[in-house]
């Protein structure tokens, strides 16, 4: 009897241990997994950051298929972390139903602005001002007059994507053919770099001599494709431009980094309840500009988009969400 | 003219999606005409992916690449053919426990050994398989008609499509026109009657699940080192299945199995021009009916719609001697 009374205030002090230091945040990745060199890879760059400054620890998990979203979030809010950062606009359903019933742990979701949730602080960022940058770039650096654009799985917010790239090409030449293609409809259609080159050599043959990839994983055979058929192409979400240096226009950079690193510095005093947009003035999408590409770049180019961007900024341009009635003014999908 | 050249570009955009099929298609072929079912080929292709090109990102040489990628698809399938054949397991638990062995393995291995999330490094140079250009290419490209032909369809592919679709009609003589080829085919329809003859049922099939790793090993080898310049997680894609479903359609027969694989390769060369089909048939078709017809294609075969599809009669069964 005392053996077990002595056993059972063991696991109970420890369970008490374990409960005091867990205070931990945790990270919750999207299917494209943790280094897809874009998207996932920038939120674990910002933890990664976090994590050294401050000598603390994060736990985290690499989704690997949709039932482990609910789970994922359940389990770590069971085991106590706090704020649990998670990545993607699969994670807005989940989220809904399981951060009611812990009200006094934080959640912070990355690419979702439309839940209700006092304990969820949403980030989003304004990617289409970002893609209408790169589309202007893209249009000046064409040739054929022709541009392409290779989306990763065919979602609102890839199209938001393509919609503000589209834009942005329309900007410089209204007569400059975009054209446009899904990998696919299914999450593998964020890995499939076989297709994405197929898709990049089709566009070739349609006279596209600058590609933008908003693919994921699916990106690299499309930067890989366009380095070796000598046309050029652009980047998405992290810097990309040291993929293929000289080779890579540039790289419409998403600060996820920045989002997940204040996260997680905010800790358990994470604002909630609110809705926080990050663009171009805030630096939450950008164009990467670096050696790799600097001998693309030309005075010209770098003035317009710089032009641009104050406009966008200070709202003389306004560059058109695909969100806003789901269609798109510029390209037909 | 214009119409002539987008019609090559989509066929040779056809042969490139259709060669990993191809060579997979017909691993499964050797596999099943000898009665082992292999569902694992898709975790072959993508075991054999990474090992040819992280071997050929560190010698630098596509061809140790290629051998490394074939070793890495022959120990699966002794894998496959010890508890299939040996131990008599269940094939089919055999090959889904290969493709989640494969799928979790190689980003485990790609991250302990390049530290690149998963993936390996670029491939540059002589690290990777160069398109071959076929003799008098360049000097036919003006020929009208057949310059065109020659020069974008037939010449300018990496020298494994060519291994592919050489694999066909050695395969229709080896397994039609050899005794071996004879014994392996019976060994899939009835065993018993093999070993009557006093011919090893074990040492056919074993010999018959490793063609089936050497050709998936080079599927493997072409996805990555040869169609791309490196290894990303997941790369295959589910081309393993779609080889099994052109497996079927093909009714197991190698010529059946080009044709099968080449339409399949149609629709993912169709998938990629949308204006192609519209401007052929004047209305919008989804990608996603396209992807999805090599499976409805498959469904309504295996329902008996369009012909029948028996497969080899002994299939899926371990041999047991005696009762």
């Amino acid at each position: 009897m005392t053996l077990i009374t002595k056993f059972l205030g063991a696991t109970a002090a420890t369970a008490l241990c374990a409960g005091a230091a867990l205070a931990e945040p945790a990270l919750i990745f999207d299917l494209g997994g943790k280094f897809d060199k874009s998207f996932n890879e920038a939120a674990f760059a910002g933890a990664t950051r976090w994590a050294e400054e401050t000598g603390g620890t994060f736990r985290e998990i690499e989704l690997q298929s949709e039932a482990q979203r609910e789970q994922a979030l359940r389990r770590f809010a069971e085991a106590g972390a706090n704020p649990i950062i998670t990545m993607g606009f699969g994670m807005a359903d989940p989220l809904t139903s399981v951060a009611p019933d812990y009200p006094d742990t934080k959640f912070a979701v990355i690419d979702v602005t439309w839940l209700d949730q006092p304990n969820v602080r949403q980030v989003g960022f304004a990617e289409h001002e970002g893609s209408y940058l790169v589309g202007m770039m893209a249009a000046m650096a064409s040739k054929s007059g022709t541009v392409g654009f290779v989306g990763g799985m065919d979602v609102p917010l890839i199209r938001h994507f393509g919609c503000g790239y589209a834009q942005g090409v329309k900007a410089v030449n209204p007569d400059a053919k975009i054209v446009a293609n899904m990998t696919g409809t299914t999450p593998s259609a964020w890995n499939d770099p076989v297709k994405g080159s197929e898709i990049t050599k089709a566009q070739i043959s349609q006279g596209a001599d600058v590609v933008y990839a908003a693919a994921g994983g699916t990106g690299v055979g499309v930067l890989q494709t366009a380095a070796d058929e000598g046309i050029l192409s652009i980047g998405v979400d992290s810097n990309q431009n040291h993929l293929h240096p000289g080779k890579v226009l540039t790289s419409m950079m998403k600060r996820v980094d920045v989002a997940v690193y204040d996260a997680m510095k905010a800790g358990e005093a994470l604002e909630t309840g609110s809705v926080v947009s990050l663009g171009l003035a805030e630096d939450g999408v950008s164009v990467a500009m670096d050696e790799h590409n600097a001998a693309l770049i030309t005075d010209e180019m770098k003035e317009a988009v710089a032009k641009a961007r104050e406009s966008i900024i200070n709202g003389e341009t306004e560059v058109v969400s695909y969100y806003t009635n789901d269609t798109c003014p510029a390209l037909d999908f | 003219m214009d119409m002539y050249l987008t019609l090559i570009q989509l066929l040779d955009s056809t042969v490139r999606l259709a060669t990993p099929l191809l060579l997979a298609c017909l691993a499964g072929l050797y596999s099943e005409r000898a009665g082992i079912f292999d569902i694992g080929l898709e975790g072959k292709m993508l075991a054999a992916a990474f090992f040819s090109a992280a071997i050929a990102a560190m010698t630098g040489s596509v061809w140790v690449g290629l051998a490394a990628g074939i070793a890495a698809s022959l120990v699966l399938s002794a894998i496959h053919g010890i508890a299939s054949i040996t131990f008599r397991g269940n094939q089919l638990i055999s090959g889904v426990a290969i493709n989640f062995l494969a799928a979790g393995m190689t980003v485990l291995v790609a991250q302990a050994w390049f530290k690149q999330g998963g993936r390996t490094p670029s491939l540059i140079g002589k690290a990777r398989f160069e398109p071959i250009n076929l003799p008098f290419a360049e000097a036919m490209q003006d020929v009208p008609i057949i310059g065109p032909l020659y020069f974008e369809l037939i010449s300018g592919h990496s020298i494994l499509v060519y291994m592919a679709f050489a694999a066909v009609p050695l395969t229709w003589w080896l397994l039609f026109r050899t005794r071996f080829g004879l014994r392996l085919r019976a060994v899939g329809e009835n065993p018993a009657a093999v070993d009557t003859a006093g011919v090893s049922v074990v040492g056919l099939r074993f010999a018959a699940v490793g063609i089936c790793g050497v050709l998936c090993g080079i599927a493997g080898a072409y996805l990555s080192t040869a169609l791309q310049a490196g290894f990303v997680k997941d790369m295959a894609a589910g081309r393993g299945f779609i080889a099994l479903a052109a497996l079927i359609f093909a009714k197991w027969r190698p010529w059946h199995a080009l044709y099968a694989t080449l339409l399949f390769g149609l629709f993912g060369a169709l998938e990629t021009r949308p204006d192609v089909i519209e401007s052929l048939i004047g209305m919008k078709v989804q990608g996603q009916l396209l992807s999805a017809l090599p499976y409805v294609m498959t469904v309504i075969i295996l329902a008996g719609f369009v012909g029948k599809a028996i497969p080899p009669r002994a299939g899926g069964e371990p041999y047991v001697k005696e009762r």
